[in-house]
């Protein structure tokens, strides 16, 4: 399997010299192709300045990330839209799906902005929604959709372009259950049958448990990971439970 | 506290207010500079008979202060009720915190009278240093006395600016305590969440009324392009301008409706590049905006016209002088007349039987008008035309010429001139001078297009019975001339007869043509002067008499043509303005709804450059809309002023409209400009 993330020794601080606050204190990590990653962590534990971080929006203080062979802690302008564009799919918390334009539309948006043929956004955008089940709303607006149809547009959307990373912000943070499982559901089936490669930062210990793998940070650090193995989601979600309350204080936080 | 808070919120919404403010600004210099015209004037050493003139286009502007007032002050309430609109959520946070509406209402008014106060006296004071260009380019026109130039602020014209925004400022102050008074807390702080839904309609209904409206407007620009004779100003005209606002509307009734529908068919361009997205973004707007996009459509087409076809007007005039008046003075004298001007009761009566007899320069210096500097004079007389009227001449010729010319009146006389007359007077207009066989007439005239009909009639060798004689035209075309000076081409036509045609026959005018001996142009405009006002000051000799001097007629000339010029600017730039912020306000108070668009867009990985291009095109397309349609009403529009002021020989469009081009790409374009870099550094976030 090859390296499509490696995190080296990121360290992301903020304020000055006199009132440092290191929100990412060395961190290092691999993901391989084809994996699905979670990282999870308590509020202010550093996960989404790491996502930021790795999503180009943000710059580490020292330390590289390479995606793919690119060391993109030395890219520059547009160069850093172009690798967004070309090597990441984004899913978010609150979807971010345009709010004037049709979930087909939306969907094509990421292809045609690539410069990609009519056409071939045609074809992919119907393969894509037969995946995920989500024919039927295509020319719907997202007003006139659920949270769960909307974030699975937002899914299709990240993964339409073939990206060699997708990543995953709370994607179930605004879902009701039933909803977070049919997206977790897709995500899984994503993973599987594209095979895409996820990196999901989550505090739900539910949406944690459809990874293959769990990283969790306290304070800046890797603080555990914990793979799965061959064991039932149901073990591996006791598992991160588990490990939830060694994190100690956040308990609170994990369901 | 209150105006701590409410400076604070000027700071702080000053992206949306930037234009607002700019627009008070340009609104508040234009209303300075043209209204501190009248100071100005008042105090430019000018000819006595110039200021007359000068008096009547300062009220002419008086009057259209006040209805630029209306329009600015209509602005004035629109912009500010859509930016409170915008601020919706800030006012939702005020009343949750406990604000009363009557303290909200309070920031407001002092907002409202800070931009005010501000506007008001940056206005004043650009406007002031401003109108002292202004004053150089009206001393220039009416050619006064530049030496004794002074800087000239003009308090009335202040005060006015400030009593007349002051109005507006309260106006659109009470429309905002009104709008407050009426919002509830639970929308305010909702504003922002609600979606527009989005209307799409029928495409073929859309399609249908679009063909409709171009039909009818097809029908108005036909009707006052080709058929201007036949239809009636009063009851005609206001049906066609009905009609043609309305077809407006529908076109941007049905564009709006269907632009999405017809870009999505076309889906290669539809998904190129943010294409979809800027399509969307536009037509989710363009419902909304259908009235205020016809509005400003008509705004800038008004615009186009009268800036076009003014400044055409005012430079032909001025060509026009130089080639129709080229004698210094003329005198015109109704021979042999009779009827009650001799009658019982005129106490003059006597003295105009005895002055009927005399030749006018005898007579002028027998009445004592100072003929000294008479240096070059010519003579020449009209003949009774023996009951020849248009009627006949124009022959089977008349019922088309109707068509092309509304004015003609088939009865009216048409002027017989000798041979050997005539060509004295071509001679003194540089004309071309006729040669006649014996039994031919020939025709004379400058009106471009009785030049026409009179042609076609010389070309049909249409004969002419006169005292006698059987007259065959000895030309195939009408001669171009004059006999009269006038600041318009006016001569509807003269007929010139030989010699011998007119023996027995009476003469009805006399016409002198006279130059003065050299000298300097102040004497010559004091003599001139002096002319005109001892004839006035004889009562027999100006009942019958007229004179009209070239210096008057350019007087007249250029009078008219500053009064459409002024005029004209002054509407246009304030419609120019309006229409601009109208778009302008809209786009950059939507671009805080774009913030999260454009954000979205970002993260999905667009560059820059193509997020930038969206920008532009998405407000382009708002500011390019009216005009395209307005483009078009106007190359009708001037059409038919030109024809409508055939008589002045309206010039080519052609600098006229590269001059109006200039005024709206700088006034309209730098709005545009001005709101893609607003907007672009509000998406920059």
């Amino acid at each position: 399997m090859s390296e499509i993330l490696k995190i080296d020794n990121i360290e992301k601080y903020y304020g000055s010299k006199s009132s440092l606050t290191k929100a990412l204190d060395g961190v290092s990590f691999n993901v391989y192709e084809g994996e699905f990653v979670a990282i999870m962590g308590a509020s202010g534990s550093g996960k989404t300045t790491l996502l930021n971080c790795i999503s180009t929006i943000d710059k580490v203080s020292s330390g590289h990330i390479t995606v793919d062979g690119t060391d993109i802690t030395k890219l520059k302008g547009n160069a850093l839209n172009k690798f967004r564009r070309d090597e990441l799919g984004f899913i978010f918390q609150d979807f971010n799906l345009l709010d004037t334009m049709t979930a087909y539309e939306n969907i094509a948006l990421a292809l045609s902005i690539k410069g990609v043929s009519a056409w071939v956004i045609d074809k992919k955008i119907k393969e894509i929604a037969e995946s995920l089940g989500i024919t039927e709303v295509l020319n719907k607006y997202p007003y006139q959709m659920s949270g769960g149809q909307k974030q699975r547009i937002a899914a299709a959307r990240a993964i339409i372009t073939e990206p060699k990373l997708v990543l995953a912000d709370e994607p179930t943070g605004a879902l009701d259950s039933k909803s977070s499982k049919m997206l977790l559901e897709s995500f899984k089936y994503l993973n599987e049958e594209i095979p895409a490669t996820i990196l999901m930062v989550t505090h739900d210990a539910f949406s944690a448990s459809y990874a293959k793998r769990v990283i969790f940070i306290k304070d800046g650090k890797i603080f555990n990971e914990i793979i799965k193995g061959d064991r039932s989601r149901k073990e591996f979600f006791t598992e991160i439970i588990s490990v939830i309350s060694l994190l100690g204080g956040d308990a609170g936080d994990a369901v | 506290m209150l105006f701590k808070l409410a400076f604070k919120n000027i700071r702080k919404s000053i992206k949306d207010y930037a234009i607002y403010f700019l627009t008070l600004l340009i609104g508040v210099i234009i209303f300075y500079v043209f209204n501190a015209i009248e100071t100005q004037t008042a105090m430019m050493n000018v000819q006595k008979s110039t200021y007359d003139i000068i008096q009547l286009m300062n009220s002419f502007l008086s009057g259209v202060s006040v209805f630029v007032a209306i329009v600015l002050g209509a602005l004035i309430v629109y912009a500010s009720n859509f930016l409170i609109k915008r601020r919706n959520k800030e006012f939702g946070i005020y009343l949750t915190l406990g604000m009363s509406k009557g303290r909200m209402s309070a920031i407001l008014f002092v907002e409202t009278l800070l931009v005010g106060v501000i506007s008001l006296i940056l206005g004043l004071g650009l406007g002031v240093v401003l109108s002292q260009f202004m004053s150089i380019v009206v001393s220039n026109i009416f050619e006064a006395d530049m030496t004794g130039f002074r800087f000239v602020f003009s308090m009335a014209a202040a005060v006015k600016t400030c009593i007349y925004f002051g109005i507006m400022y309260l106006v659109s102050m009470l429309f905002n305590a009104i709008s407050i008074s009426r919002c509830k807390l639970i929308d305010l702080l909702h504003a922002n969440k609600k979606s527009e839904k989005l209307k799409l309609r029928n495409p073929i209904l859309c399609l249908i009324i679009f063909i409709a409206a171009w039909v009818i407007l097809g029908v108005c620009y036909y009707l006052v392009n080709v058929k201007i004779n036949e239809i009636s100003p009063r009851k005609d005209m206001p049906i066609i301008i009905v009609a043609g606002c309305i077809a407006t509307f529908l076109v941007f009734w049905s564009i709006s409706g269907s632009i999405l529908t017809v870009a999505r068919a076309m889906k290669k361009l539809y998904y190129r590049k943010l294409n979809s997205f800027t399509f969307r973004q536009f037509s989710s707007k363009a419902n909304t905006m259908v009235i205020s996009m016809s509005l400003i459509c008509l705004m800038l087409f008004l615009t186009i016209t009268m800036l076009g076809s003014s400044i055409s007007l005012s430079r032909s005039m001025n060509k026009n002088i130089r080639e129709l008046a080229p004698c210094d003075a003329i005198f015109v004298k109704p021979l042999g007349i009779t009827g009650s001007l001799y009658g019982g009761d005129n106490p003059y009566a006597d003295a105009l039987k005895e002055d009927a007899k005399k030749p006018i320069i005898q007579s002028l210096n027998e009445g004592g008008v100072d003929c000294s500097l008479f240096d070059e004079t010519t003579t020449a007389f009209y003949y009774d035309c023996l009951g020849l009227n248009m009627d006949k001449t124009l022959g089977e010729n008349l019922k088309p010429a109707l068509g092309m010319y509304m004015f003609i009146a088939p009865d009216s006389f048409e002027g017989i001139m000798t041979e050997s007359d005539y060509n004295k007077v071509a001679h003194v207009f540089g004309a071309e001078e006729v040669t006649l066989g014996k039994n031919e007439y020939a025709m004379v005239a400058n009106l471009e297009i009785m030049i026409k009909i009179r042609s076609e009639v010389m070309e049909s060798g249409r004969e002419l019975e006169y005292n006698g004689f059987t007259l065959k035209p000895a030309y195939d075309r009408c001669l171009e001339g004059s006999v009269f000076m006038s600041e318009t081409r006016s001569n509807e036509g003269v007929i010139v007869v030989p010699d011998e045609a007119v023996s027995g026959v009476n003469k009805t005018k006399e016409i002198l043509y006279v130059d003065y001996a050299a000298m300097s142009r102040q004497e010559l405009l004091d003599y001139d002067e002096k002319i005109v006002e001892q004839m006035n000051s004889i009562h027999y000799i100006s009942t019958t008499t007229s004179v009209d001097t070239r210096e008057g007629l350019k007087r007249d000339s250029v009078g008219l043509g500053a009064t459409l010029t002024f005029i004209s600017l002054y509407i246009g730039i304030v419609f120019l303005i309006a229409s601009a912020a109208i778009i302008s306000l809209k786009e950059v108070s939507e671009s805080t709804d774009n913030i999260e668009r454009f954000a979205v867009l970002r993260r999905i990985g667009t560059d820059e450059h193509m997020i930038d291009m969206a920008l532009f095109k998405q407000i382009g397309m708002f500011f390019l809309f009216p005009i395209t349609v307005a483009a078009i009403h106007s190359v009708f529009g001037l059409n038919m002023v030109k024809k409508i002021f055939e008589s002045f020989g309206m010039g080519s469009l052609g600098i006229p409209l590269l001059i109006t081009a200039i005024i709206i790409v700088a006034v309209y374009g730098g709005y545009f400009l001005l709101t893609y870099a607003t907007g672009r550094r509000i998406i920059k976030g």
